[in-house]
């Protein structure tokens, strides 16, 4: 059982950095976070793409930790909340309150097309807005949903490494 | 000296009787009465510690069999030191709290008669002081446990519980003492010890086991402990805290009065009894303290642990003294000593604290209370001063009794006798288990109560304690700091108290060292080391705040995972605090719960109503006292017939019991 | 006389630096093995330094009921870890205070910080906060029972709880390999990582609030705070280990003073504490994290290792 995991991890390994599109431009406040990066994912009404996107970057394929950046459960010790999805009104406040929860400087980084302009749930009766609406966004990520290689450039661009 | 002793009675019977006739300044008199009578028994103490012979008194025409007769012996004095500093703290405390409860005329003189007695009767000299001195206090603290009956229905339940078991105990030392005092045919102690050489060892053997049963119950030791759970927390503040801090440590005294001084020659069994006793009850304590939820009833359970382990020390003493390590025998007594010493500093602390907890909310549920140290700054220090001293958190000076208390078991268990390494194997898993307890109990007891947000109108209403309350508060939480960060203070004291009974067995002023032992401690140097690094931490986080522009910290609304609204009554509760606990001994607490769910009529998938409710209540009241009354009752109902109140019947009876004895005589 | 006090303020001062430094890439290591075991690359050793870095550059926040126990917590954790980590025997036996510190005293400073954070997690007025503070405690106190055991039966071997004369005891030993040792040592093993809040009992890096133990209760830290309270769990969990395998595994300690034993006690030391981080991230990825009320049923069978220990210790005399 230990032998086979142990020759597993010898013999697979995450995708080559290469391949991942390395950042070209950096982040201006890259310089003050020293490669490290703590991301706090807020929700706000996304249909999951997103987090199954997400997810996968932190799963030994793309593996963004291996890059300085990690999940964190609360927003105290977050840098930088992603969030993903139109806002809906129930997730309004709690959104806001995630992002007040926040110690300074923090950064917003929306994930999605949802999140930029409320994507295919525009106009639909529960949404609030688009997080731009809510809160000031510092990145954006593109695509519906947005491919992994993407989140993990920008959140590289964080990182500087 | 007998000028001390004579200020010590005047001043306390003065205290006395300005509490039963005054009408006016009743309480702040007496209780400086009280200090002075306290003061003067300090004195005397540190008199007789200091010059290590006995003070002896006696006025024989007063009292029948023998007269009052006082002997102070170096041992008695560390108890009367203990009780006096108890004492004066509580009299202090005692002229705020009169604001709240306890001024009446029958509490003011029952408090200073408490006061009073307590000081005596580790100065009694034969047995009928001591036993007069003994009933006293007995009487005077039933008076106080039941003065809130008016208000507190459940404070006669709690006095009925406490005069039992009490006059019980006391029922079982006058046999003992009488008993010792018939074969030596006086009622001198010294006399008693002399004689006890011939006494052969089944006799002994009887007599030690009632007056260990009769001393254990004042003790507070399983399976006669359910009193003082009931009884200290019903007790107004200062008068727990003088029970807990004075009068249960008046039980050891007398054990070991009779186990070491009256009887020195007892067998090795006595002693592992007493080391059994010890651990299950500390073990049995500190379950109840770890899932007790009332505040006082919590420092209670805790106050029969903490004599469990005091019980242990004695009992490895006795043990190591019959398996000839001497040594290891002083070592053992003297932290017998230290940790009882300890227990009255840092529990009348707590008590004191509960009781200004009390007496601003009128509440000792937990559940009730929280974010009290916004409202009581002082009182939530000390009350943490004393929380960290009870769980032995260096630099407190809990944590060099727990320290001794290991150096002592470790050694004892050198001994290749088996009985010596069987006691001492469990001693060491009660000690550590408790331990552990005690941490989830304190850090409970003084987290929901004083930490958080309030939970009640109650507690958010709270104000913080008089002046005289904080100044007692403040003195003996001081004291805990003190004796912690510097232990000669305290074992300087015991080693004296002791020099009639054990060789010295630890030394050094900063250092503490056993001697002829391997085995050294420095908690001023510790303390010193902790204070540097804590200052040094402190500058560096300043320090980077500073230097990336933050001027203060952000205050921010508490994170509740997004929540809309998050309540006080959302937070922990003492009851929860303590449940893991509950449930991982489940099988030897016994609790009583049950989740009663009720849906609402259209759905099933929808809840109406979830009602829980949990009781707690002491497996051996439940398991052994409730089915023992319950006999009791049934077999009292069937006598009754007996009794039918008929004159002539009782007279009967008499006249047929005289014919039977006259019988048996000739 | 003089030298000697010299060169334990030497080795106490390297110990000091050491620790600071070995707390937070024995956590990079420990999440490198994790990750190479996954098939991941994972993130560099050096990586919990850079974390370090960056807190200590936020801003500190305190929740609006929290009082001076919040902001205190992290100082007394850090402050308890450092001072242990001076005067603790891990790379030499002549630290300062050497003949003065045992390993009582070594479990007590470390409850100090232990007790801070379950009291500073109460402070914050929230509901996950007291929950891991409740689940901590529960944990922390079946925990202490086997640590205090399992200390006890080693300290009866050599009839002092001296941490200095306990190692050099095992220094001087030649049979390593008897039963109550062995015993003492899994018995020890399974408290320090219920200590430090490993698996099986605890999972570090879980993100669900409902499945935490010690996370749970530091939610509310942000900045500084919490780079002091990651960096003091990891010297904690160093302190253990290192502590742990000086105990298992004398060798290599300094017996001597000197700057050369000064240097080959630090080596060896991180070789041991290597070795032992990695072989707990390697049991970490084998494991599945116990189901909570499974824990005291594992600290209990410590426990009862640690009691059957003592008596064969006792026995075997």
């Amino acid at each position: 059982m230990t032998f086979r995991i142990a020759v597993r991890a010898l013999t697979r390994r995450s995708r080559d950095a290469e391949i991942l599109a390395a950042p070209t431009t950096l982040h201006p406040s890259a310089a003050r976070l020293h490669g490290s990066l703590q991301v706090r994912h807020v929700d706000a009404g996304s249909c999951n793409g997103c987090e199954l996107e997400l997810t996968s970057c932190f799963s030994p394929v793309y593996d963004v930790e291996r890059f300085g950046a990690r999940l964190v459960a609360s927003p105290r010790h977050a840098d930088a909340i992603i969030v993903s999805g139109p806002v809906t009104h129930n997730l309004h406040e709690p959104l806001r309150k995630t992002y007040d929860a926040m110690g300074e400087p923090r950064l917003v980084i929306s994930l999605g097309d949802c999140a930029h302009d409320c994507g295919e749930f525009r106009g639909a009766y529960g949404v609030a807005g688009s997080v731009d609406d809510v809160l000031a966004v510092d990145a954006h990520v593109p695509g519906c949903p947005p491919h992994p290689t993407d989140i993990v450039r920008v959140l590289r661009s964080f990182t500087g490494q | 000296m007998t000028r001390l002793l004579a200020l010590t009675v005047v001043a306390g019977l003065a205290a006395i009787a300005w509490g039963a006739l005054s009408s006016r300044a009743r309480v702040p008199l007496s209780a400086l009465a009280l200090v002075v009578s306290s003061a003067g028994a300090a004195t005397l103490a540190v008199r007789v510690l200091a010059t290590g012979t006995n003070f002896a008194w006696s006025q024989t025409n007063v009292l029948p069999l023998g007269g009052l007769d006082v002997r102070l012996t170096p041992l008695g004095a560390l108890f009367v030191l203990v009780s006096a500093v108890v004492a004066i703290a509580s009299s202090v405390y005692w002229t705020g709290y009169a604001r709240h409860a306890m001024a009446g005329r029958s509490a003011s003189a029952s408090f200073a008669l408490f006061t009073l007695s307590l000081l005596v009767v580790p100065m009694a000299g034969n047995v009928t002081t001591f036993l007069f001195a003994w009933e006293l206090m007995a009487l005077s603290s039933l008076i106080l446990v039941a003065h809130d009956h008016a208000r507190r229905p459940e404070s006669i339940s709690a006095a009925r519980w406490y005069a039992v078991m009490t006059q019980g105990g006391a029922g079982a030392i006058t046999l003992a003492l009488v008993g010792l005092a018939a074969h030596a045919h006086s009622t001198r102690f010294s006399a008693i010890a002399t004689a006890s050489t011939h006494l052969s060892g089944a006799v002994a053997s009887t007599f030690f086991l009632f007056a260990l049963a009769g001393f254990a119950s004042k003790a507070g030791v399983v399976p006669l402990h359910v009193w003082l759970p009931k009884a200290h927390a019903e007790a107004p503040g200062p008068v727990s805290a003088l029970m807990s801090g004075a009068m249960v440590n008046l039980g050891v005294y007398g054990i070991i009065l009779v186990g070491r001084t009256l009887l020195p020659q007892g067998p090795q069994w006595w002693w592992l009894v007493v080391s059994l006793l010890g651990g299950t009850t500390a073990a049995v304590g500190a379950l109840y303290a770890a899932t007790s939820r009332d505040l006082k009833r919590l420092l209670a359970y805790s106050t029969s642990d903490n004599m469990g382990l005091v019980l242990l020390a004695l009992g490895a003493s006795g043990l190591s003294l019959s398996t000839q390590h001497p040594r290891v025998a002083s070592l053992a007594l003297a932290t017998a000593m230290v940790l009882l010493v300890n227990h009255s500093l840092f529990k009348s602390t707590l008590f004191l604290g509960a009781g200004a907890v009390h007496a601003a909310t009128g509440s000792r549920n937990m559940d009730e209370l929280g974010g009290l140290s916004r409202l009581m700054p002082l009182t939530s220090v000390t009350f943490l001063v004393g929380a960290l001293a009870v769980s032995a958190i260096p630099p407190l000076n809990g944590f060099t009794g727990e320290w001794l208390l290991f150096q002592s078991l470790l050694h004892s268990l050198a001994s290749h006798d088996v009985a010596s390494v069987v006691a001492g194997t469990l001693a060491v898993a009660a000690m550590a288990l408790t331990g552990g307890l005690t941490i989830i109990a304190f850090v409970k007891a003084f987290g929901i109560t004083f930490l958080g947000r309030g939970r009640t109108e109650r507690a958010l209403g709270a104000h913080e304690a008089t002046f005289s309350m904080r100044v007692a508060q403040g003195a003996l939480a001081l004291a805990c700091v003190a004796t912690g960060v510097v232990p000669y203070l305290l074992v300087g004291v015991v080693a004296r108290g002791l020099a009639g009974v054990a060789s010295p067995s630890i030394s050094g002023w900063a250092t503490l060292r056993l001697s002829s032992l391997s085995g050294a401690l420095t908690p001023l140097f510790l303390s010193g080391a902790l204070l540097g690094a804590l200052a040094l931490v402190a500058g560096w986080r300043t320090l980077v705040q500073r230097r990336h522009g933050f001027a203060n910290v952000a205050t921010l609304e508490a994170w509740g995972s997004g929540r809309h609204h998050q309540s006080p009554q959302m937070q922990y509760t003492a009851t929860s605090y303590g449940e893991p606990i509950l449930r991982v001994f489940d099988d030897v607490l016994r609790p009583d719960r049950d989740l009663d769910v009720s849906h609402v009529v259209e759905s099933r998938y929808y809840l109406e109503r979830i009602r829980y409710r949990a009781s707690n209540e002491d497996v051996i009241e439940r398991f052994l006292y409730r089915p023992a009354l319950a006999l009791l009752r049934a077999w009292a109902r069937r006598v009754r017939v007996l009794a039918n109140g008929s004159v002539h019947r009782y007279l009967a009876y008499g006249l047929a019991a005289l014919v039977v004895i006259l019988v048996i005589l000739k | 006389m003089k030298s000697t006090l010299l060169w334990s303020g030497i080795a106490s001062l390297a110990q000091l630096i050491w620790l600071v430094l070995a707390g937070p890439l024995a956590l990079g290591l420990m999440r490198k093995v994790r990750s190479v075991i996954e098939g991941r690359d994972g993130a560099r050793v050096t990586q919990p330094l850079r974390d370090l870095r960056k807190l200590a550059a936020r801003q500190r926040t305190r929740p609006t009921d929290a009082t001076w126990i919040f902001s205190a917590a992290p100082l007394v954790l850090v402050a308890s870890a450092l001072v242990l980590g001076a005067l603790s025997p891990l790379a030499s036996l002549h630290v300062l205070m050497s003949s003065r510190v045992d390993v009582v005293a070594v479990l007590f400073v470390l409850l100090l910080g232990s007790v801070a954070l379950l009291l500073s997690a109460l402070d914050t007025g929230t509901a996950f906060a007291g929950m891991g503070s409740s689940r901590a405690a529960m944990v922390g106190a079946m925990t202490e029972p086997a640590l205090l055991v399992a200390i006890l039966a080693m300290s009866l071997g050599a009839g002092t709880s001296n941490l200095a004369r306990l190692v050099d005891a095992g220094v001087a030993t030649s049979t390593l390999a008897g039963p109550a040792r062995i015993l003492a040592l899994v018995s020890f093993f399974i408290a320090v990582l219920a200590e430090t809040g490993r698996l099986p009992v605890d999972n570090p890096a879980t993100h669900l609030e409902l499945t935490m133990i010690h996370e749970a209760m530091i939610l509310e830290y942000a900045g500084p705070d919490l780079a002091l309270i990651t960096w003091g769990e990891s010297m904690r969990l160093v302190l253990l280990v290192g502590l742990f395998s000086n105990l298992a595994l004398p060798w290599g300690i300094a017996t001597s003073v000197g700057a050369l034993s000064l240097g080959v006690g630090l080596l060896a030391l991180t070789l041991k504490v290597a070795v032992v981080a990695i072989g707990v991230s390697l049991f970490e990825v084998t494991t599945a994290k116990l189901r909570l009320f499974r824990v005291p049923e594992l600290l209990a069978g410590a426990f009862l290792l640690g009691v059957l220990s003592v008596i064969s210790a006792v026995a075997l005399r």
